[in-house]
């Protein structure tokens, strides 16, 4: 009896980690029937600030979903044996987190009953019916590379779908960008310097979510994290959290540069209220400054202060996000240059925003669907990093 | 047999003028229904003339007329619906106010109908730029795309709707240039109500029309020109 304990211990903690992720995402789903019974005026979001915080979470989701496949790429398409092992857990929580993110996007809209709307009439000018043809292609296609690296027999054509997978995501991840880049009028957006950034904000927050996700399987699990493989994705995280900070630095120092653009970015850096706290002591600070001094300082840089570091760097992904969609919202829209303009309607004024619960608990039931994918994938199928029976060459697990 | 034929006849006679009984109103009132039944012709572009050295600070005749005609509650929260509204501006180098209506610029490149995912923005052929409420999904793009913030989302259940004015809870609204009293031979509420006839509304195409003329010879200013969106409200004396 005393053998079996362990694994009784296993099976209740799975069945509480899927009640609770399932309460979670009950919650969320009740959220978004609310919003659809009463209209989003239970949101804090209104016609300046028109999105809120589901789209923080959701865009969070759907760029992590392509930065965590990295992990994925470094291993197939680059051919690192240490990232192969994790290909297949890297490619689950992609589809995790996309799922996740795409039906908080979805549960927001003003009439999510229309959803199929979406797919029959089809605005070829629109970056975001681009969208909708990239992250189904990206469903499809991680689904295609997960078969053929955990079906035997498909094996030798996980490098080309591996490879087909890695131009995808940087494809989703600009398509993201755009969604913000294409937006001429606004100030905080309208930047050919987005898809970029968001590229390489993707790579940390994936790689971080990746972090957190693989060692809370581990201890769940009862396995323990190899310090050389830690070693290595921790100088990883470093180099793309450097990466991601030079980027946003690039698009706030461009801004700065053209004088039209100083009063948004002085709004943004300076004198606007949340948004500079959160940006300097939420973004730079601890999702940026603090993780790298985790990892890099002699002393540090262990199993825990690399956990710690992912979580500060998805908490400062989180913070950007805010930053960006609803700061670049709130600064008003200049449509009379050279004019102080009033209105009604909030014209030259700042836009107020006090997101509700709602909001939070819809985006946190995305947060539950890309958890409850992950731990009930992990719990049916093997995609538990294996690094022992690795055999260095093949490719393959025995 | 004879009478078997002649009731035969007598009897598909009648069913036939019945059927057309019943169908001839259904007929008529289709007909009736969709109005005219010409296209809306790219001969024709719509557009306004606004002069605001006419337009009275503190007057909102044009505003209240655009409400009451399209049955908006004429709230003024962030959440309300505006579809026009009346800004004050003063030039921060000289000082000079003045106010103006802004609403929906009808634009030849309308962005909102760029960014729209269904295709639920869209540009009539005679410029005027509504959205399908039946494909609009709630998605807030165009708002976020929309240079003149003129787009508003309706936030809440409505009640009491003009029949020739459809809105939905859920979907983005704005502006239509009265496109139901244009369609009819009439103008733009807004236009009718101005106390001192600053908005001119007619057809930019035509070069004998009043709207054309007036361009012809006054000053005339396309907001945010830079853009290149080539708007079809146009403004005076900014």
């Amino acid at each position: 009896m005393a053998s079996h304990s362990p694994l009784q211990f296993k099976n209740r903690l799975f069945y509480a980690l899927v009640a609770a992720g399932g309460l979670v995402v009950l919650m969320g789903l009740y959220a978004a029937h609310m919003m659809e019974e009463h209209g989003h005026i239970i949101t804090g979001m209104n016609n300046q600030i028109v999105w809120g915080i589901p789209h923080i979470f959701a865009i969070f989701m759907i760029v992590a979903a392509s930065g965590v496949l990295n992990v994925a790429s470094i291993g197939s398409v680059f051919g690192k044996t240490v990232y192969k092992a994790r290909a297949p857990l890297a490619s689950l929580l992609s589809i995790a987190l996309l799922a996740g993110g795409l039906t908080v996007l979805m549960l927001d809209l003003g009439r999510p009953d229309r959803i199929i709307v979406a797919a029959t009439h089809y605005n070829i000018t629109s970056v975001f019916a681009w969208n909708i043809l990239l992250y189904s292609g990206m469903f499809a296609a991680v689904a295609i590379y997960l078969w053929t690296m955990m079906e035997q027999r498909m094996n030798p054509w996980s490098k080309p779908v591996g490879f087909v997978v890695f131009v995808w995501r940087f494809i989703l991840t600009t398509g993201t960008g755009l969604i913000f880049a294409f937006l001429v009028a606004r100030q905080a957006y309208g930047s050919a310097l987005l898809p970029p950034m968001f590229i390489v904000l993707s790579f940390a927050w994936g790689l971080a979510v990746f972090h957190v996700v693989q060692s809370a399987i581990y201890a769940w699990n009862g396995n323990t994290h190899t310090p050389d493989i830690v070693k290595r994705m921790k100088n990883l995280l470093g180099i793309f959290i450097i990466g991601a900070l030079y980027l946003v630095a690039a698009y706030h120092l461009t801004n700065l540069y053209f004088a039209h653009q100083s009063g948004f970015e002085h709004f943004i850096l300076v004198d606007g209220g949340i948004y500079p706290q959160l940006f300097w002591w939420g973004y730079v600070l601890l999702g940026n400054l603090l993780p790298l001094l985790l990892i890099v300082l002699p002393g540090l840089g262990n199993t825990k202060s690399v956990i710690t570091a992912s979580m500060l760097v998805i908490l400062g992904g989180f913070a950007l996000l805010y930053v960006f969609i609803i700061g670049g919202q709130a600064y008003p829209l200049n449509i009379f240059p050279g004019y102080e303009a009033k209105s009604s309607f909030g014209d030259g004024q700042i836009g107020l925003y006090q997101p509700s619960l709602p909001e939070f608990l819809l985006g946190c039931g995305g947060l539950g669907i890309a958890f409850l994918i992950t731990t009930v994938s992990v719990r049916v199928l093997n995609f538990i990093p294996h690094d022992k029976p690795y055999i260095a060459g093949r490719g393959t697990t025995d | 047999m004879s009478d078997t034929n002649v009731q035969r006849r007598q009897f598909l006679k009648t069913s036939v003028g019945a059927v057309a009984v019943a169908i001839a109103p259904g007929m008529l009132l289709f007909d009736m229904a969709h109005g005219k039944s010409e296209a809306v012709s790219s001969k024709v572009r719509w557009g306004m003339l606004i002069d605001t050295a006419n337009c009275a600070d503190g007057c909102n005749d044009c505003v209240t007329a655009c409400n009451k005609e399209n049955g908006l509650s004429g709230g003024l929260s962030p959440t309300d619906s505006q579809w026009m509204r009346k800004v004050e501006l003063k030039d921060m180098r000289g000082g000079r106010t003045l106010s103006l209506p802004m609403m929906c610029q009808h634009c030849d490149e309308p962005p909102c109908v760029d960014v729209c995912p269904t295709g639920a923005s869209f540009k009539r052929a005679d410029g005027i730029v509504l959205v399908d409420k039946h494909l609009c999904i709630g998605c807030r793009y165009c708002m976020m795309a929309c240079p003149y913030k003129a787009r508003s989302f309706v936030h809440e259940p409505l009640h009491d709707q003009k029949p020739d004015v459809p809105r939905g809870k859920g979907t983005v609204e704005s502006c239509t240039m009265c496109v139901h009293r244009v369609d009819k031979g009439q103008q733009p509420a807004c236009a009718e109500a101005c106390p001192n006839k600053s908005i001119i509304f007619g057809n930019l195409n035509d070069p004998e029309s009043e709207i054309s003329k007036k361009i012809r010879t006054v000053q005339s200013t396309q907001v945010r020109a830079d853009l290149g969106l080539n708007t079809g409200i146009r403004y005076q004396g900014i």
